[in-house]
């Protein structure tokens, strides 16, 4: 029983970590409608800063996130002008195509600069905590804490302020939205900028219990679309409800299942799952 | 009877659409369906057509009673249509649309291909002496080369017509095919219809021009708000008091 | 009119005998084996990117299942041969057409989906092979993959032991598939596939069987695709997880779009350059995703169409130019006489 409570926390934590990433995701797909795969690179380049900061200059890890934060809206920004921006008005698969290529630049990039070895980044909260029978490290606690303050922030955010809900009239109608003069450069760049937050926030609190290298952004950002395709494109509800699913089925798979196959408890969902509903899980019906 | 829609109703979520819409068409007439921006018209295209399932009632057509077949097999069936707003493969010429838009009568496959069997060279030139034809029906055969990018307005409005012509439909939708056309097109296009007509195919059009409607159609079929308020010759339909007030009223112009 | 369409045709075949020539005597004239060696897995390459071409490039569908395939093919022949001692001669054509038949459900439940979706789809299959191929240990030997497996018999008097003996041998397989691919791409099924990439929807519309196409068209690419696997199992005699990983998928993609999408000599330029980048820069090994990631999205932006497109683009307004009439297509090297009927030789190429 103990073990299943441990699995349970740790399903939690990993759930976490991908809440975050898929979150920076739907938004960018849903308001933009920008399948961005290089998301995922986005964050292992947050997890590198991160371990620069801290192990090159000393720099204490909350505030390494925050530099980490900073240097990827700046990145994610970069990717947005440069990259999908000229192609906002072309076909589908453009988009998907370059964003490969951004993912394949920074990818090959990481391994030139830093090399394949795996890292780790020191975790300052290594303390063991016993709750009844489970043993959990600070910093799974810290992770869920953290993901959860961080998706409240966002909540606020997006609901309660203007910005926030012009970013929410664009997910909903791009055009009618810069028609009543909403400034859709702003709304893009923010939403950039929002996504790269989350995502060097994940890569922080992530990188203690997980390695570091440059192939990393590969799985999280399909497993990051996994969810956001069973969730909804641009449903947060459903990116922090299907993060959750998923991290935790992937513990327990990885538990009572097999350790070999737990990666591919995600893929096999999404294709189950399109299988049987080809446009997501909540798409709405229109015909 | 050609075509025969019985009880037809179509709900978008909380919309009711089309209400209950009981119509028929005869082998061989033109048939108008007005009413104002809004009324249905399309939807009920859309239904007759396979691009919606309907949410109740029926649809008879010759002898196939049907609710729900795939988008493919209405073609099949006779049934050819034109949109709105004008649909066209604008990645080939003219002729190439009316090449592949002949398809469907032909059979050839990968095999057929590859190994380039008698099935596949009779069809080819079949293929392309129907385009040929059509072009010529439809007077577009000096563009016959113009990618479709770039022909005029008209001429888009014509190849589209020609592109449900070519599969050799019983049964002919056209959704408002003289929008955006001035009045000397607008007559060309009349003959047009009235060709297809004297060449054995029935034909619905939606159009909002009233002298057009009134000069072709044998009868019409009027839509508001989804349900069905007149129905009849245009002379009866002109007269109609519903229907001028729903309308018509001060409004009919070509 | 008559002549000037079989003016065109006979251009055309004495440029693709031209070609063959100088691939038939490539090998004899090649200063190193290397140099052979890299040519012939550049035409191994090209023979899975025509698959691919056909359903990226010409039914506009962005399949990034490919190297799933590939990687199936690989493996399937290297078991048939090694552990139940298969000739190479019935593998090739079994495991083709096994595959084959695999794709069928795959392609039938992935074209359920749509755009992104369908994109997003077929990577996760992709994935999830890739996966399986990794972790069966007992039947891939996992990461180690499968080593030693054997060349081609001998047909006959004629080995296969060498690098030229295979050179021919992928270069009798290339043109075949260039062949059918050329036949295809030129009749009614390929003006149908092309017609669905434009708007599937208006397709549908005029009776076309959409879901049929697209399965078609995902099993032919499926079956050169393995055939390609299967070659290169047999030739580099070593098969490993990564063959079916998401990066060959990039590579097919990537030659694709640099030779030019929807065009008959696209993939054969596009998997010669890339091949011949990689392998050339093989000290700069390090650079070239950095370089490939930038180039697919240069390419995506200012030359969607490839170098080959971009080469037809060019003709083709040089020869508005010089034409009197009205060109609608590529045509030969004189200007065509024939006006309206300029439109009956123009060739989708």
């Amino acid at each position: 029983m103990n073990l299943f409570f441990q699995q349970l926390v740790n399903g939690l934590t990993l759930g976490s970590i991908y809440c975050l990433v898929a979150l920076g995701l739907t938004l960018i797909y849903g308001i933009m409608e920008v399948p961005n795969f290089a998301h995922g690179h986005l964050y292992m380049v947050g997890a590198y800063v991160t371990f620069f900061m801290m192990t090159l200059y000393g720099i204490n890890y909350w505030l390494a996130a925050v530099i980490s934060a900073i240097v990827l809206a700046v990145l994610g920004v970069l990717i947005e002008r440069l990259v999908f921006n000229p192609l906002r008005n072309g076909p589908e698969t453009n988009k998907f195509v370059a964003a490969l290529g951004a993912m394949l630049f920074l990818e090959a990039t990481a391994r030139l600069l830093w090399g394949s070895d795996y890292r780790s980044i020191p975790g300052i909260y290594d303390k063991v905590i016993q709750i009844g029978g489970i043993r959990v490290t600070e910093q799974r606690i810290i992770v869920i804490v953290a993901a959860v303050v961080l998706m409240f922030a966002l909540n606020l955010f997006l609901k309660h302020t203007i910005i926030g809900s012009a970013l929410m009239a664009m997910a909903q109608n791009r055009d009618g939205a810069s028609l009543v003069g909403i400034n859709v450069n702003m709304v893009s760049i923010l939403t950039f900028v929002i996504a790269s937050i989350l995502a060097a926030f994940a890569a922080t609190l992530a990188g203690p219990i997980f390695l570091v290298y440059p192939s990393m952004g590969t799985m999280i950002v399909t497993k990051a679309f996994v969810i956001i395709v069973i969730g909804g494109m641009g449903s947060i509800p459903g990116a922090v409800l299907g993060g959750y699913i998923l991290g935790l089925a992937e513990s327990m798979g990885a538990t009572y299942i097999s350790t070999d196959y737990k990666d591919i408890v995600a893929f096999v969902l999404l294709v189950v799952i399109l299988s049987v509903k080809p446009s997501g899980m909540f798409a709405k019906e229109t015909k | 009877m050609l075509l025969k829609t019985k009880a037809l109703t179509k709900n978008f979520g909380g919309l009711t659409a089309l209400n209950n819409i009981d119509f028929h068409i005869e082998e061989g007439e033109i048939v108008a369906i007005i009413g104002p921006n809004g009324a249905g018209k399309s939807t009920f295209f859309n239904v007759i057509s396979g691009f919606y399932p309907p949410s109740s009632g029926s649809i008879t057509f010759g002898e196939h009673e049907f609710t729900n077949i795939a988008t493919h097999k209405f073609a099949r069936m006779g049934i050819a249509r034109t949109f709105q707003t004008t649909c066209l493969f604008t990645e080939g010429t003219v002729l190439d649309n009316l090449i592949v838009g002949h398809r469907l009568k032909t059979t050839m496959g990968f095999w057929d291909a590859v190994l380039n069997t008698p099935r596949a060279r009779r069809e080819e030139k079949e293929s392309r002496e129907k385009a040929w034809d059509v072009l010529g029906f439809i007077e577009l055969d000096k563009i016959a080369g113009e990618m479709v990018g770039n022909i005029s307005q008209e001429a888009a409005k014509r190849l589209a017509i020609g592109l449900a012509l070519v599969t050799e439909p019983r049964f002919l939708l056209l959704d408002e095919p003289a929008a955006g056309i001035n009045h000397d097109e607008t007559n060309g296009l009349v003959q047009l219809i009235k060709k297809i007509q004297k060449a054995g195919t029935t034909v619905c059009l939606i159009e909002h021009k009233m002298q057009m409607v009134m000069n072709l159609a044998d009868r019409i079929m009027v839509l508001n708000y989804g349900s069905k308020i007149a129905e009849g010759t245009p002379s009866q339909i002109k007269n109609n008091q519903q229907v001028i007030d729903a309308y018509l009223g001060g409004d009919s112009n070509a | 009119m008559e002549t000037a369409e079989r003016n065109r045709s006979m251009w055309k075949l004495g440029t693709y005998l031209l070609l063959l020539v100088v691939a038939i005597v490539y090998p004899l004239v090649a200063s190193n084996s290397y140099y052979v060696h890299v040519i012939v897995m550049s035409f191994i390459f090209a023979i899975a990117v025509y698959g691919f071409n056909l359903i990226v490039g010409y039914l506009g569908q962005l399949s990034l299942a490919q190297a799933g395939f590939f990687g199936i093919g690989a493996y399937m022949s290297g078991l048939f041969t090694m552990k139940l001692h298969m000739s190479f001669w019935l593998s090739l054509p079994l495991t083709a057409f096994l595959t084959m038949l695999i794709s069928l459900p795959i392609g039938f439940i992935s074209f359920r989906t749509k755009g992104n979706y369908f994109a997003i789809f077929t990577m996760c299959v992709g994935i999830i092979i890739n996966l399986v191929i990794e972790k069966w240990d007992s039947v891939t030997g996992g990461n180690t993959g499968l080593i030693g497996i054997p060349q081609p018999n001998n047909l006959g008097p004629i080995s296969f032991d060498s690098v030229i003996s295979q050179y021919y041998l992928v270069l009798a397989f290339l043109v075949i598939t260039i062949f059918v691919m050329t036949r295809l791409v030129n009749s009614l099924v390929g003006r149908t596939f092309m017609s669905i990439r434009n708007s599937s929807d208006l397709a549908a519309t005029l009776g076309i069987n959409v879901m049929a196409n697209k399965i078609l068209a995902f099993a032919i690419a499926s079956f050169f695709t393995a055939i390609a696997g299967v070659l290169y199992a047999h030739y580099i005699r070593f098969i490993g997880p990564d063959a079916s990983g998401l990066n060959m998928t990039f590579d097919f993609l990537l030659s694709l779009l640099i030779g030019g999408q929807a065009s008959i000599a696209g993939p054969l330029v596009g998997s010669l350059l890339s091949t011949g980048l990689t392998e050339g820069l093989q000290s700069l090994q390090e650079y070239r995703m950095v370089v490939f990631g930038i180039l697919l999205i240069l390419i995506v932006k200012f030359f969607p169409m490839g170098i080959v497109g971009g080469l037809q683009l060019l003709r083709f307004k040089l020869m508005k130019r010089f034409a009197k009439t009205d060109v609608a297509g590529i045509a030969q090297m004189k200007p065509s006489k024939g006006e309206s009927h300029a439109a009956e030789n123009k060739s989708i190429n």
